[in-house]
């Protein structure tokens, strides 16, 4: 345990680890110094002046080195000027003053400074009334200033930074806040400050602009205006926003989140989501948010939305009462017995997935997941253990990440996984291509494309890397699907939670194997009871389908065709989509925003979300709707309550054993302290008080001897002279229906492309941006061509969800 | 007491009625024939002023509607171009909305207004059949215009109106 020191701050006597800093020690006892450039989570620079306070320290006698004692006390002794609170660390004995008329004088002066070209344009800021400047102005600052009007500094008004991202140079303190998040945090330095003196101002230095998936988090923290965004811009007033607890769908992590919302008369008069902003759980995604979870959520709005069931009545979709929609689907999945298939995504709550795998194995049918990556049950066993916070690991732990670009699939992880490599975690990072980890990792490991599980194997045999991993106080693998279909991910994940056992990295806090999933709620899915298919248009040809919030129409031709051929299929989703126009019924489900339920995180962390708007017209809960069906085929499920829906889970499920609601809705005290009226300090992050969420513990961390299941292994494809592989890869902004709706980031999709190596596209006579054609199983595509020279030559890389359906590495052909 | 003070008390009374009756001037006003004045602070209804280029004063900003402590004020901001420009600066109401069924006049919106945009006026003919048409909507609040070229959104010349607030020569008045 690191060296406790006890000083005093305004008389009050503290204790708190030896090197905090001055200004954290205050907060931690409730003193508020004023501070504007100091953030708990970036380094000390001193930069801004607000955190002026007097500082003593005891005197010690040169001569002997001892504390000089008078009066019976440790004689202090001050120093003649004031000191920042942000860059002095506490030492024994010491004594702070931060409300004594010096110390209040100098605090006055900064604010007189920092106001001089500061526009007061506060009636138009998007950050008045969550304004650190404001809030410190009136706590601290003068009633009059001495400048003169006219002699402000005057810059052009708002310019963009970037797309997503407005700049305001005249609003700008240089606290360089954002600067250093980007540099520290994310670890992507795409912003500096240019000119000198009066004239320093902020420029985004890569092209385009503000090139980073966490630019969002610099709003937060910039204690100014200067940097707002572009999608809440002139959105509404911070004190007339409500806020709800939420937690964010885009990924697996399960960043929490905060939905603020308002009622407007653009959109009609409803209730709408405003913006989204990140709430604190310091084991997932601590106080940051990236840009797709943040600028996404337009979707829950779109026009597209489902609000009524729909029945086929002559070749076309009508209108229908719930009860007759319910009815129709119920008495055709009732005839159907074994041909009777539910397909369900990862964007359900863990309620829905359990009521509809209920339903499932009540009627006898099968309950499938669709997705192409496999492993949860490996997962469930070797898991992360309880407690695990990738935000304690460091020097002495190792982290591995394989067939994942993190940063693509689960930029908070990325983030995350990258600051406990600069703490000192031995990353390694195991990809067939260079990612942007590389950067940050001790060991690289390439290897072929199909090669995956064969690599950890061989990991797990004597070298270097592989002691260093092994010897580690804890270890973590991240596991994705990169280049990797539903079989190959299986093989991988088995090979991992075999390297996991064998080196004794599970059943532990920090240790174990985590899933880097398509979707929000995939390992909640396994959790249930689904499991995707390998073969999944035989799966779907000539049977009674039903199909919950999934497109697999619109994703793939060859499920498309085969979906055609089913007897009757069923679609309850949020938006229409081409699996619906080709629906026998249609039911309308609420979206997340709009009701309560939890999502399992890929750390296996369940969080409860609320609702924070109304539901869009008829349209029902998922699991209530499935209970509704479930009734008229003459199968009891509950339907009207999410949380009793949970209790049973609960009941049914080993790992969810003792888990409710209430326990899930329970916080603790968290460091930093952020999102109170203190707002200069850890910026407008909201506090968490709705639910930390509890995570399960892995099958391994219950004491019990466990086997990782063996995954039949298929031979790597190889393909022909003048052919090509292509393997799928992940990428962060696609053509999803959940990211299509926000439009600000239609600039960051791009187009559909496919990377070859140099030399590949050299053999084939193409340079990079020429439009190639390529071809494999079904589909025909015409792409624009990247080139990477990282990866190896005969591999073609095809991004997944971006028009081209790739669920698998395939024998392709580029012309 | 006597039997006959009823009666000359009521006499009384009406002696003061009889000479009221001839005394000069009436205190009766015509209306609607003839409107009363009001007094110079008098708080009616309110009007949404524009400068004299005929530019919104309202921009957006929606301190009325914080001020507001009978919530009567509902506000929603957009973003100005030089291509249609309703007020300076950026940002400017796109939705103006009082409820006069919830409005007490008290004229906190006047005072929070950073650009002397909102004004209780002299107005007082406020009625109305149903609840909808007691909200006054933008429309119905801004100051008429005597030359339609002023009317807004208009195109502007580019890099003029860059400022939403005004610099006020004396913030004290």
């Amino acid at each position: 345990m690191t060296k406790q020191v006890t000083l005093s701050i305004n008389g009050i006597s503290v204790t708190v680890p030896d090197g905090t800093l001055i200004a954290d020690a205050a907060k931690m006892v409730g003193i508020d110094i004023p501070v504007f450039c100091h953030h708990p989570k970036l380094e000390p620079v001193g930069m801004c002046r607000m955190c002026l306070v007097e500082v003593g320290r005891p005197m010690l006698d040169r001569a002997t080195g001892q504390v000089v004692i008078e009066n019976g006390q440790p004689k202090i002794q001050f120093m003649p000027k004031l000191e920042t609170a942000c860059t002095n660390r506490v030492s024994e004995g010491m004594v702070v003053m931060t409300t004594t008329d010096k110390a209040k004088d100098g605090q006055k002066g900064t604010v007189e400074f920092l106001l001089t070209s500061h526009p007061l344009d506060c009636p138009v800021c998007d950050k008045g009334g969550e304004c650190p400047l404001q809030n410190l102005t009136m706590a601290f600052g003068p009633s009059q200033g001495r400048f003169i009007y006219d002699e402000k500094l005057h810059f052009e008004k708002q310019v963009p930074l970037g797309e997503l991202i407005w700049l305001d140079r005249e609003r700008c303190i240089q606290c360089a806040r954002c600067i250093r998040f980007q540099d520290e945090v994310a670890g992507e330095a795409v912003l500096g400050f240019d000119e000198r003196g009066r004239n320093t101002q902020i420029v985004s230095l890569s092209d385009p602009g503000f090139d980073s998936v966490f630019s969002g988090n610099t709003t937060d923290i910039c204690p100014v205006g200067a940097l707002t965004t572009a999608d809440f811009r002139f959105g509404a007033r911070a004190w007339e926003l409500k806020a709800q607890a939420s937690i964010c769908t885009q990924c697996p992590v399960g960043c929490n989140t905060t939905l603020n919302t308002r009622r407007e008369a653009k959109a009609g008069g409803d209730v709408v989501i405003k913006r989204v902003m990140p709430r604190q759980n310091e084991e997932v995604n601590e106080i940051w948010l990236c840009d797709k979870g943040r600028f996404t959520y337009h979707y829950t709005e779109s026009k597209k939305r489902l609000v009524k069931p729909l029945v086929r009545k002559d070749e076309k979709l009508a209108r229908a009462s719930w009860d007759a929609a319910t009815k129709f689907a119920a008495e055709n999945f009732s005839k159907a017995k074994k041909d009777f298939v539910i397909l369900a995504s990862g964007r359900l709550a863990n309620e829905d997935l359990f009521n509809l795998k209920s339903l499932a194995d009540t009627a006898g049918g099968t309950a499938i997941l669709y997705s192409d990556m496999g492993g949860g049950d490996v997962t469930a066993i070797v898991g992360v253990g309880q407690g695990t916070n990738i935000g304690k690991m460091g020097k002495g732990d190792a982290i591995l990440v394989v067939a994942s670009d993190l940063y693509e699939e689960a930029p908070i992880w990325w983030m995350r996984v990258k600051q406990a490599a600069d703490r000192g975690a031995t990353l390694i990072v195991a990809n067939p291509r260079q990612t942007k980890l590389d950067k940050f990792a001790k060991y690289v490991i390439r290897y072929a494309y199909g090669d995956e599980a064969k690599t950890i194997n061989d990991f797990g045999k004597k070298s270097k890397i592989s002691d260093e991993f092994a010897k580690a106080k804890n270890a973590l693998v991240f596991y994705g699907n990169e280049g990797l279909g539903l079989n190959g991910s299986s093989g991988l994940a088995s090979a991992c939670g075999e390297l996991l056992k064998e080196t004794d990295h599970v059943g532990k806090p920090n240790n174990g194997l985590v899933g880097v999933w398509q979707r929000v709620n995939d390992q909640g899915a396994w959790e249930v009871g689904f499991a995707p298919e390998s073969d999944l248009e035989k799966a779907l040809k000539g049977k009674v389908v039903y199909i919950v919030g999934a497109d697999p129409v619109g994703d793939d031709p060859a499920l498309a065709k085969a979906l055609k051929g089913a007897k009757f299929v069923a679609v309850q989703d949020i938006l229409e989509s081409a699996t619906t126009e080709i629906a026998d019924v249609v039911f309308p489900a609420q979206a997340y925003t709009e009701r309560e339920g939890t999502f399992t995180s890929g750390e296996r962390r369940v969080q409860r979300f609320y609702a924070a708007v109304p539901a869009k017209g008829d349209a029902k809960p998922d699991f209530a709707i499935t209970s509704q069906i479930a009734k008229q085929m003459g199968v009891i499920l509950e339907g009207s309550s999410v949380s009793v829906v949970f209790d049973i889970l609960a009941n049914s499920l080993e790992a969810y054993t003792d888990l409710s609601y209430s326990k899930l809705a329970e916080v603790h005290g968290q460091w930093p302290i952020v999102g109170r009226g203190d707002l200069y300090y850890g910026g407008t992050t909201y506090e968490n008080t709705l639910g930390l969420g509890v995570q399960l513990a892995p099958l391994s961390q219950t004491g019990k001897t466990v086997h990782i299941p063996k995954v039949r292994k298929e031979a790597a494809l190889r393909p022909k002279e003048k052919e090509l592989l292509a393997v799928p890869v992940n990428k962060l902004y696609d053509r999803g229906v959940t990211v299509n709706p926000a439009q600000l980031l239609n600039g960051r999709v791009g187009e559909a492309t496919v990377t070859l190596h140099p030399s590949t596209a050299k053999n084939l006579g193409f340079e990079a941006g020429a439009v190639v054609k390529i071809s494999f199983e079904g589909v025909n595509a015409e792409v624009v061509l990247k080139l990477d020279d990282t990866i190896s030559a005969g591999v073609a890389l095809v991004p997944r969800s971006m028009g081209i359906a790739i669920r698998e590495p395939v024998v392709a052909k580029v012309k | 007491m006597g039997v006959f003070d009823p009666v000359i008390e009521l006499g009384r009374g009406l002696l003061e009625t009889l000479r009221s009756f001839w005394r000069e001037p009436t205190v009766t006003t015509q209306y609607p024939e003839q409107k009363r004045e009001v007094r110079p602070r008098y708080r009616g209804r309110h009007v949404l002023k524009r400068y004299e280029n005929g530019l919104e004063k309202c921009i957006g900003c929606s301190l009325c509607a914080a001020a507001c402590h009978a919530d009567a004020i509902f506000v929603e901001a957009s973003e100005n171009t030089d291509e249609k420009r309703f007020s300076p600066g950026q940002r400017y109401a796109s939705t103006y909305e009082i409820n006069m069924l919830r409005c007490i006049y008290c004229g906190f919106c006047e005072d929070a207004c950073p650009t002397e945009a909102i004004v209780l006026g002299d107005n007082y003919e406020l009625s109305f059949t149903d609840r909808r048409q007691a909200i006054y909507t933008k429309d119905f609040l801004l100051e008429s215009v005597p030359d339609a070229n002023q009317l807004t959104p208009r195109k502007v010349d580019v890099g003029i109106y860059l400022r939403s607030v005004p610099e006020m020569k004396d913030p004290t008045d």
